[in-house]
C-alpha cells in the first residue's frame, strides 16, 4: 500500500511544478457575459506568473478550449487543464474555443502587454509598449509607472510615457490628469487626439485647468497631424501616379512613339498579371521555401510573355495596318476581346488570387498617424527602376537609337540601312513587355481577372495624350499629376465625383493645348 | 360500315390517341427546367459563382432522391457577366426560350431591379438569395436573403452596445448603387432616431470594381481621430472587397480601434485575403460556416464533396456562406411548394409557398412568411478569425420576421405587407 502511495507521490513530483490557478476564476473566463470574462482576466492578472501569461495568451489566440464544463489548452497534441496545468484524461473529442470578442480581446491585449513590459527581451518590451499606445486602460497606471522607472531604453520609455499619460486621463486625481494632458501634447496620433476631445466638455471634465490644457494639447497635436495628413495625401497621389505610369509607359512607346492606337494594351497588362499568378503557382508547387521571392522571378517572365504576345500581334495584324489609325483601332479592339476570351477559357472567368509576399505586406509607420504600406512603396521603387531601364534602352542602346531614328524619319532611316520593319516589331515588343511589367505591379494591389485590362485602357490613353504624344517625359509628369490631383479631389469629394472632375479637367486642358504638356519641337512634327 | 366494327375501330383509335397523348406528354415533361442566373464573370463573379455551384449541387441532391413529383430537375445555366442589362436579356431567354419553371439568381439589387419587369411581364418566378435593402415586395419574387431588420439594423445595434465597443461615430461606406444607397438611407434615419448627430455620420461611395482604397482609409483614420469611438459599416460589393481589406490590413487599422462591419463579405469573399491583420472585424449574416449543428455539418460536407467531384478551383479549401445557404433553402422550399401545389404553374406555386418551412443549416427552422414573400431568419454577428472563418459573438434568440418596408423610411407605414 505504502509503495503505491509512494509511487503516486513520485509521479506527482515528476510533473513540472505548476502553481494551480484559482479554478473558479479560470472557469469564469468562459462565462457567457463579457463583463464577467473581463473581471476574471483582470483578477487573474493581479498575480502575474508564467501560468497566467500562458493561459491568457492562449485565450487571446483562440486557444482556450472548452468541452462541456472542462476548460483546457492544447500543448502540441496533449490537452492540459486550464487551471491546474495537469494533463486532462481522456483528451476531449469535440471542443470549441472560448469566444473572445473585440472588447475581451482588447482587455486581454492590455493585460498581456502590461505583463510583458518587464520582459528581459527589448523587442518584446517594445511590442508591448506599442500595443499599449492606443488602448491603455486606467487600471494599468501603476504598472506603467513602475515599468517607466525600470526602463533603460529611451525609445521604449517615451512610448511608456505616452501610454501612462493616456491611461491616467481617466484617473480621478486632477493633478494626474493635468500632467497627462500636458504630456500628450507631444503626441502626433489621431487616436490621442480623440482621447482628448471628451476632456473639452465641462460635463465630462469638471476641472477648468485640465480643460484649458486639453485645448492647448489638441491644438499642438492638430498642427502635427496636418503635416502627416498632407504627406499621406501626397504619398497616395504618388502611388496612384506610379501605377498609372506603369500602366501607360508601354502605351507611350506604342502609341506615343510609333503612333499605333493599341486598344489591346490593357490585355498586355492582364497577360503580365496572369504571368505573375502563374509564377506564384509554380513557386507554390515546386519551390515553396522561396515563395516570398516569386515576384522577382515574375518580372522577367511577365516581360517576356507580354513582349512575345505583343510581337506576335505586330507581325500578324498591326504591321498590315500602319498609317491607317481607324482600322488599327478596330482591329486591336477585336484583338483585345479575343485575348480576354482566351484568358477566360484558359484560366476561368473568376479572379485568380495573387498574394503579396510577406515582405510586401503591412506598412511602415514613418511618423505617428502616417503608415505607408510596403506594397505601394515597393511599386514606386519598381516604377523608378522601369523608367531607368527604359531610358537606358532608348538612349544608350543601338535598338533605342534605331527606334528613335525610325520614328523621326522612316524613309531616311531606311535609306541609311536601318531594318525598319524589324525595328517596328522590336519596339512594339518593348512596349508590350513594359505593359507586362505594369501587370506585375497591378497584380500586387488590384484584382487579377480576364477583364482587368479594361479598367486601365482609358487611364493609360489619358496619361499619354495629356503628357504629349511622342514624349516619355511627358507621360511621367502627366501620370504623377493625374495621380496627385485625383487623390486630392477624392479626399475632398469622394471617388465617384473625383473621376468625373479629372476627366473634365483633362478635356478642357486638351481643348486649350492639343499637343499635351510637352510638345515635340522641330521639323518632324509636321507629319 | 358495320356498327360493331365501327365501335371497335373508334375505341381502338381513342385508345391509341390516348396512349399517344400520354407518351407525348411524358416526353415533353420528362424534366422540370430550372434557370440559374448568376454572374460567372466580371466584378461579381467572386460572389456569384459559388451560388451557381450551390444551386447545381442542390438540384443534384434532389434528383438523387427521385426529383420533384417523379420528374428530374434540369438546370439551365446562363452567365449575365456582371452586366445589368444583360441580366434582363438572359432572364427573358430563360423564361421565353428555355421555358424554365423557376429561376434562382441575382446578387446585386441593381441586377434584380433589371430583371423585375421581365418576370412581371412573363409571369415568371424568381428566388433571390441575397440580403438586400428592402423597399420591394413583388408577387413574382421570393426573397430568401435578409431584409434590413434581419441584418443591417441588428449589426448597428450591436456596435452601439457595450460589447460592440459603444460606437458613437459612423462611417457608411459602400459601392455606388441602389443597395448601399438605400441601406445607408435607412441606417442614417435609424442612427438619428438613436440620437447620433449629423456631424457624426460620414457617407462615402466608390464605383464598382474600385481598387484604390488609400484615400478612403486615410479619411476613416482622420474621422476616427476627431473624438468618440468610430465604427465603419461597409456595403462594398464584389471584388473591390479584396483591395479594401488588403489596404485596411496594410494600414494597420485594427478592429479594436475602428471595427468594420460588412454586409456583403462572407467566407467566400475572404478566401483571397490574408485575414490575420483583419482579426476582429465583423460581418452580419443569417448563417456562418462556423455554426455547429448536424444540419450544417451535412451541408458543408455536401458542398466539399461537390467541389471535389466537380474539380472546382481550389476544391480543398471551399467554404460555405450565407447566400449559399439561402440558395439551398430556396430550392428546397420551391420543391416542397411544387409538391404541395402538384404543379409547377407559377401562380399555384406562389400560393403554395406561404408558410413553407425548411430545417436550415443555420440550426433554425426557416419559414416563408404567409404574407410577405420573405423568410423568418435568425441573425448572427461574427468576428473574422485568422483562418478566414467567423467567430459568432452575438445572435438572436430565434428567427426574426422580415420587414421589407423599413419603418425608418418615411411613408413606409402606409405600404401593404403583401405583394
Amino acid at each position: 500500500m505504502t509503495r503505491y502511495l509512494l509511487s503516486i507521490l513520485l509521479w506527482l513530483l515528476a510533473l513540472p511544478v505548476q502553481a494551480a490557478l484559482d479554478p473558479a476564476l479560470v472557469k469564469q473566463l468562459a462565462a457567457e457575459d463579457s463583463d464577467a470574462k473581463i473581471a476574471a482576466i483582470q483578477q487573474l492578472s493581479a498575480t502575474p506568473g508564467a501560468e497566467v501569461t500562458k493561459l491568457l495568451q492562449a485565450m487571446a489566440d483562440d486557444g482556450l478550449l472548452q468541452a462541456g464544463e472542462t476548460l483546457f489548452l492544447l500543448d502540441g497534441e496533449q490537452a492540459i487543464d486550464a487551471a491546474s496545468g495537469a494533463p486532462t484524461q481522456p483528451a476531449p473529442e469535440a471542443y470549441e474555443s472560448v469566444t473572445v470578442n473585440n472588447r475581451v480581446r482588447s482587455a486581454l491585449g492590455n493585460v498581456l502587454a502590461g505583463m510583458k513590459l518587464f520582459d528581459a527581451d527589448r523587442a518584446v518590451r517594445l511590442a508591448a509598449a506599442q500595443e499599449l499606445q492606443s488602448n491603455a486602460g486606467v487600471e494599468l497606471v501603476p504598472v506603467l509607472a513602475q515599468a517607466m522607472d525600470k526602463e533603460a531604453d529611451a525609445g521604449i520609455k517615451a512610448l511608456l510615457k505616452q501610454a501612462h499619460a493616456q491611461a491616467s486621463l481617466a484617473s480621478p486625481e486632477v493633478a494626474l490628469r493635468l500632467a497627462a494632458v500636458r504630456a500628450l501634447a507631444q503626441s502626433a496620433s489621431p487616436a490621442t487626439r480623440s482621447l482628448l476631445v471628451p476632456l473639452l466638455d465641462p460635463a465630462s471634465e469638471p476641472d477648468v485647468a485640465v480643460r484649458q490644457a486639453a485645448k492647448q494639447s489638441i491644438d499642438a497635436i492638430e498642427s502635427r497631424l496636418v503635416v502627416g495628413e498632407t504627406l499621406g495625401q501626397i504619398f497616395t497621389g504618388l502611388s496612384l501616379g506610379s501605377i498609372l505610369l506603369l500602366a501607360a509607359l508601354g502605351l507611350a512607346i506604342t502609341y506615343g512613339v510609333m503612333g499605333v492606337i493599341n486598344m489591346a494594351h490593357g490585355e498586355l497588362l492582364m497577360i503580365g498579371a496572369y504571368t505573375t499568378w502563374f509564377t506564384q503557382t509554380l513557386f507554390r508547387n515546386y519551390l515553396p521555401e522561396y515563395l516570398d521571392w516569386y515576384v522577382l522571378a515574375a518580372i522577367p517572365a511577365a516581360f517576356l510573355a507580354a513582349a512575345l504576345v505583343g510581337m506576335a500581334l505586330e507581325r500578324t495584324v498591326i504591321r498590315r495596318l500602319y498609317g491607317r489609325p481607324l482600322e488599327t483601332l478596330l482591329a486591336t479592339w477585336g484583338l483585345s476581346l479575343i485575348l480576354i476570351q482566351a484568358a477566360r477559357v484558359l484560366f476561368g472567368a473568376q479572379n485568380v488570387e495573387v498574394a503579396n509576399p510577406s515582405w510586401m505586406s503591412g506598412g511602415v509607420e514613418v511618423m505617428a498617424g502616417l503608415v505607408l504600406p510596403w506594397n505601394r512603396i515597393v511599386i514606386i521603387g519598381f516604377t523608378l527602376f522601369v523608367l531607368a531601364l527604359m531610358w537606358a534602352l532608348m538612349q544608350k542602346t543601338r535598338l533605342g537609337l534605331f527606334v528613335r531614328a525610325v520614328t523621326q524619319n522612316r524613309p531616311m532611316a531606311g535609306c541609311v540601312g536601318v531594318p525598319t520593319s524589324q525595328v517596328d516589331t522590336l519596339a512594339f515588343g518593348l512596349g508590350a513587355g513594359i505593359a507586362g511589367l505594369g501587370g506585375v505591379a497591378l497584380s500586387q494591389i488590384a484584382n487579377v481577372g480576364p477583364d482587368m485590362g479594361q479598367g486601365y485602357i482609358v487611364d493609360s490613353f489619358l496619361v499619354v495624350v495629356l503628357g504629349g504624344v511622342g514624349q516619355l517625359a511627358g507621360a511621367v509628369w502627366a501620370a504623377l499629376g493625374l495621380g496627385v490631383v485625383t487623390k486630392f479631389l477624392e479626399g475632398w469629394s469622394g471617388a465617384v465625383i473625383a473621376k468625373i472632375v479629372v476627366l473634365l479637367i483633362v478635356i478642357v486642358f486638351i481643348q486649350k493645348r492639343p499637343q499635351g504638356l510637352f510638345a515635340l519641337k522641330g521639323r518632324f512634327v509636321e507629319n | 360500315m358495320h356498327r360493331r366494327t365501327f365501335i371497335k375501330a373508334a375505341t381502338l383509335s381513342v385508345a391509341m390517341a390516348a396512349a399517344g397523348l400520354t407518351s407525348w406528354s411524358a416526353f415533353a415533361a420528362d424534366t422540370i427546367k430550372v434557370g440559374i442566373l448568376h454572374s460567372l464573370s466580371g466584378t461579381m463573379a467572386i460572389s456569384e459563382t459559388a451560388l451557381k455551384e450551390t444551386a447545381l449541387m442542390t438540384i443534384a441532391e434532389i434528383n438523387a432522391k427521385g426529383g420533384v413529383m417523379g420528374k428530374k430537375l434540369e438546370a439551365v445555366v446562363v452567365d449575365p457577366a456582371s452586366n445589368w442589362p444583360l441580366f434582363a436579356e438572359k432572364s427573358r431567354q430563360l423564361l421565353s426560350k428555355d421555358k424554365v419553371d423557376v429561376v434562382f439568381g441575382c446578387w446585386t439589387s441593381v441586377s434584380r431591379k433589371s430583371v423585375l419587369p421581365v418576370f412581371k411581364e412573363l409571369n415568371g418566378l424568381l428566388f433571390y438569395p441575397v440580403q438586400y435593402e428592402g423597399e420591394e415586395l413583388e408577387k413574382n419574387v421570393f426573397y430568401t436573403g435578409a431584409a434590413p431588420n434581419q441584418q443591417a439594423i441588428p449589426a448597428v445595434e450591436y456596435l452601439m452596445s457595450k460589447d460592440g465597443g459603444s460606437a458613437k461615430r459612423w462611417v457608411l461606406l459602400g459601392t455606388d448603387y441602389v443597395y448601399p444607397r438605400t441601406t445607408n438611407k435607412i441606417l442614417r434615419a435609424f442612427l438619428k432616431s438613436k440620437g447620433v448627430a449629423e456631424a457624426d455620420i460620414m457617407e462615402e461611395y466608390t464605383p464598382f470594381g474600385h481598387s484604390d482604397y488609400q484615400t478612403i482609409i486615410a479619411k476613416i483614420k482622420k474621422f476616427a481621430g476627431e473624438g468618440k469611438k468610430t465604427a465603419v459599416v461597409s456595403t462594398i460589393n464584389g471584388d473591390s472587397n479584396v483591395p479594401f481589406y488588403k489596404e485596411l490590413g496594410n494600414a494597420g487599422l485594427k478592429a479594436t480601434d475602428v471595427p468594420v462591419v460588412a454586409f456583403s463579405v462572407g467566407e467566400e469573399e475572404l478566401r483571397g485575403v490574408d485575414t490575420k491583420p483583419l482579426q476582429g472585424h465583423l460581418a452580419a449574416w443569417n448563417y456562418f460556416q462556423s455554426i455547429k449543428n448536424p444540419e450544417n455539418a451535412k451541408f458543408i460536407k455536401m458542398y466539399r464533396d461537390w467541389a471535389k467531384k466537380n474539380k472546382l478551383p481550389k476544391a480543398d479549401t471551399v467554404v460555405t456562406n450565407d447566400p449559399m445557404e439561402a440558395t439551398y433553402i430556396g430550392i428546397h422550399m420551391w420543391k416542397q411548394a411544387v409538391e404541395k401545389a402538384k404543379s409547377t404553374d407559377v401562380d399555384k406555386v406562389i400560393a403554395a409557398m406561404a408558410g413553407q418551412t425548411v430545417k436550415a443549416p443555420s440550426g433554425f427552422v426557416a419559414k416563408m412568411d404567409e404574407k410577405n414573400h420573405h423568410l423568418h431568419k435568425p441573425v448572427f454577428i461574427g468576428e473574422v478569425k485568422g483562418d478566414g472563418q467567423f467567430n459568432v459573438v452575438w445572435k438572436t434568440k430565434g428567427p426574426v420576421r422580415a420587414a421589407p418596408w423599413s419603418p425608418y423610411i418615411p411613408g413606409n407605414d402606409k405600404k401593404k405587407d403583401t405583394p
